[in-house]
């Protein structure tokens, strides 16, 4: 069993991380857009009202403002479901906040396949991939609600733009206070040395879960969290090759452009091994329970084990 | 200033962003030549803002939402001594701190922010306006649409939410030159009457002729006075204006003058100014 301290929805790390923030600087301030309960900035509403506006539906006015209060020498906030944070005001945050490289920090709520019953149009599986690729853009998709009340604090005073990706279903806590967060920085999570699993967000659970069935079977895997897909811990990946011979990545996100490519970039360019991908494979998602549809399309701890017998089977 | 220290500003201006033009072999003169009374009056007589004051707390903000206007911008800041006048002659080359549209990263000073892809200014506005009221300052926050612009969803968003939040520090200024790449506003999409969509809106909104700067003048004078509500300032203008063989002529949006169209050009403005 994967030792775990109870479960509770990311979203939550990320609205006590503002509150936080906003007791101790005056300067962060947080835009919402009619989602303000359900992504958890409510708290951080009702204790500084002067420093929290919701904008309506009306996202690409939300990072367009986001970006004027950087201007006039705020940290702004923004939080609405991924899709909507990311997608709708892509341009805005490529244009108007990345090339001016300015300090908004967008929190994408409601990730992955996990949103559930309401279906493909609000379950974000692409975020990683149309944010990891624009200039000055840092990427962190915490595993649990304790690391994204971190990347909540690191990000506020981490220059530039920062995209936090986290969800709104309960999942286990699988970190402490006291584990080591540094933007950039990967954790070790399980040691190993015949297959890295590297994890990211709500798989970092399930790569967990894996690792421990692998072992029954006499294949030791070690488990690394990247909860920073940009800028991407390259020595941690480079280790992971060279010491295991064999990786498999995964994320509850599209299989191209994302996590997995994303560290499949750092491996072919300095040590190329076998490697193989778990992730929504390239189809829209549906409605159903979170737990179903993280089965129906192969996101549990059964399919990393499957992958990684791939990988260390083509050494 | 009087009328006439502007007027001659202006002939300065527009002298700048030919020259400047005709040297990068492309950009934007159009718009740039219709937007020259409203921003020189701007930056002369209203806008906290000079050389020394770029990154002072308590200066007026200015947005170039339509920022392939920038030759106008960049003539007035170099006037204003925020840009030395032999960089004007790098516009659009490899290395220069001149974009073809404002790049903030070049750290110009008068640049607040990149700008170039429209519909975006009035959010940003808006924010910085929001902002201001939030640290209960009076700085006031200026931004330049044009009515082509007018077509992007996204500007009524911001309409919309500059109203909402009563921000009375904002005036936004719709460059009414009436063309747009394609053609005539009113043929490509008819934005009009953009006047009485924003009163509709909930915002003050006076309408003037966009070159005759005793109006100008008095439109952003007026602007300050309102209390709870935005301003926009309707101005119509003309496309390409000073240059005979430009004005109202829509193949010059985006195309720079040749070294025969420069000097013909120079030389009208020179005997406007004269005649003046």
């Amino acid at each position: 069993m994967v030792k775990t301290f109870g479960s509770k929805a990311t979203r939550f790390g990320f609205g006590e991380g503002l509150v936080e923030l906003g007791k101790k600087d005056n300067k962060i301030f947080v835009l919402g857009a009619d989602t303000v309960s359900s992504v958890a900035i409510n708290e951080f509403q009702n204790n500084f009202p002067d420093r929290f506006a919701n904008v309506g539906i009306a996202e690409t006015n939300m990072l367009g403002m986001a970006a004027g209060l950087a201007v006039a020498g705020f940290v702004p906030f923004v939080s609405t479901y991924g899709v909507f944070a990311s997608g709708r005001p892509w341009e805005q945050i490529r244009t108007t906040v990345c090339y001016s490289d300015l300090n908004v920090k967008i929190g994408g709520s409601h990730s992955g396949l996990m949103v559930g019953p309401d279906g493909a149009t609000h379950q974000a599986l692409e975020e990683i991939a149309i944010m990891r690729c624009l200039p000055n853009m840092t990427v962190l998709v915490p595993c649990d609600v304790i690391e994204t009340k971190k990347a909540v604090m690191a990000a506020a005073y981490y220059n530039g733009p920062v995209y936090i990706r986290y969800g709104r279903e309960s999942i286990p806590i699988i970190t402490e206070e006291n584990t080591p967060f540094e933007i950039g920085k990967a954790v070790k999570m399980k040691d190993g040395n015949d297959v890295c699993i590297i994890a990211c967000g709500s798989m970092v659970y399930e790569a967990l879960s894996a690792a421990e069935i692998l072992e029954k079977e006499g294949i030791s895997a070690r488990v690394l969290n990247i909860h920073t897909i940009k800028p991407i811990d390259k020595d941690a990946i480079i280790s992971a090759a060279k010491e295991c011979g064999a990786i498999v990545t995964a994320e509850e996100h599209q299989i191209f452009g994302g996590f997995g490519s994303a560290v499949a970039e750092v491996v072919v360019q300095n040590c190329p091994v076998p490697m193989e991908f778990v992730a929504v494979q390239d189809t829209f998602g549906e409605s159903g329970s979170p737990a179903d549809l993280m089965v129906k399309y192969g996101l549990k701890d059964v399919n990393i084990v499957a992958a990684a017998k791939k990988a260390v089977s083509r050494k | 200033m009087e009328t006439a220290g502007l007027k001659k500003i202006s002939a300065a201006v527009r002298k700048e962003i030919l020259n400047m033009l005709y040297k990068a072999g492309s950009g934007h003169p159009g718009g740039s030549l219709s937007a020259v009374e409203l921003l020189v009056d701007l930056y002369y007589n209203h806008m906290k803002f000079n050389a020394e004051l770029v990154n002072d707390k308590s200066r007026d903000y200015f947005v170039l939402s339509k920022g392939h206007v920038c030759p106008v911008l960049y003539a007035i800041l170099a006037e204003l001594g925020c840009i030395p006048k032999e960089e004007l002659d790098t516009l659009r080359k490899i290395g220069s701190r001149l974009q073809g549209h404002p790049a903030f990263d070049k750290k110009i000073p008068g640049i607040e922010i990149s700008t170039g892809s429209l519909g975006y200014g009035l959010s940003i506005a808006v924010g910085i306006a929001k902002g201001i009221k939030t640290l209960k300052q009076n700085n006031r926050v200026y931004v330049l649409m044009g009515d082509g612009e007018q077509q992007e969803g996204s500007v009524w968003e911001a309409v919309m939410a500059a109203s909402h939040f009563k921000l009375d520090n904002l005036c936004a200024i719709v460059d009414c030159n009436g063309l747009q790449i394609d053609g005539e506003v009113k043929d490509v999409l008819n934005v009009n009457p953009v006047a009485e969509k924003y009163k509709s809106f909930g915002w003050n909104v006076i309408e003037i002729d966009g070159h005759n700067l005793d109006e100008i003048d008095a439109a952003y004078t007026k602007a300050k006075t309102f209390k709870d509500k935005p301003t926009m300032i309707a101005a119509k203008t003309v496309k390409g204006k000073g240059v005979s063989f430009m004005e109202n002529v829509c193949g010059w949006h985006g195309k720079a003058p040749n070294k025969e169209q420069l000097e013909k050009a120079l030389k009208e403005i020179e005997k406007s100014q004269s005649d003046f």
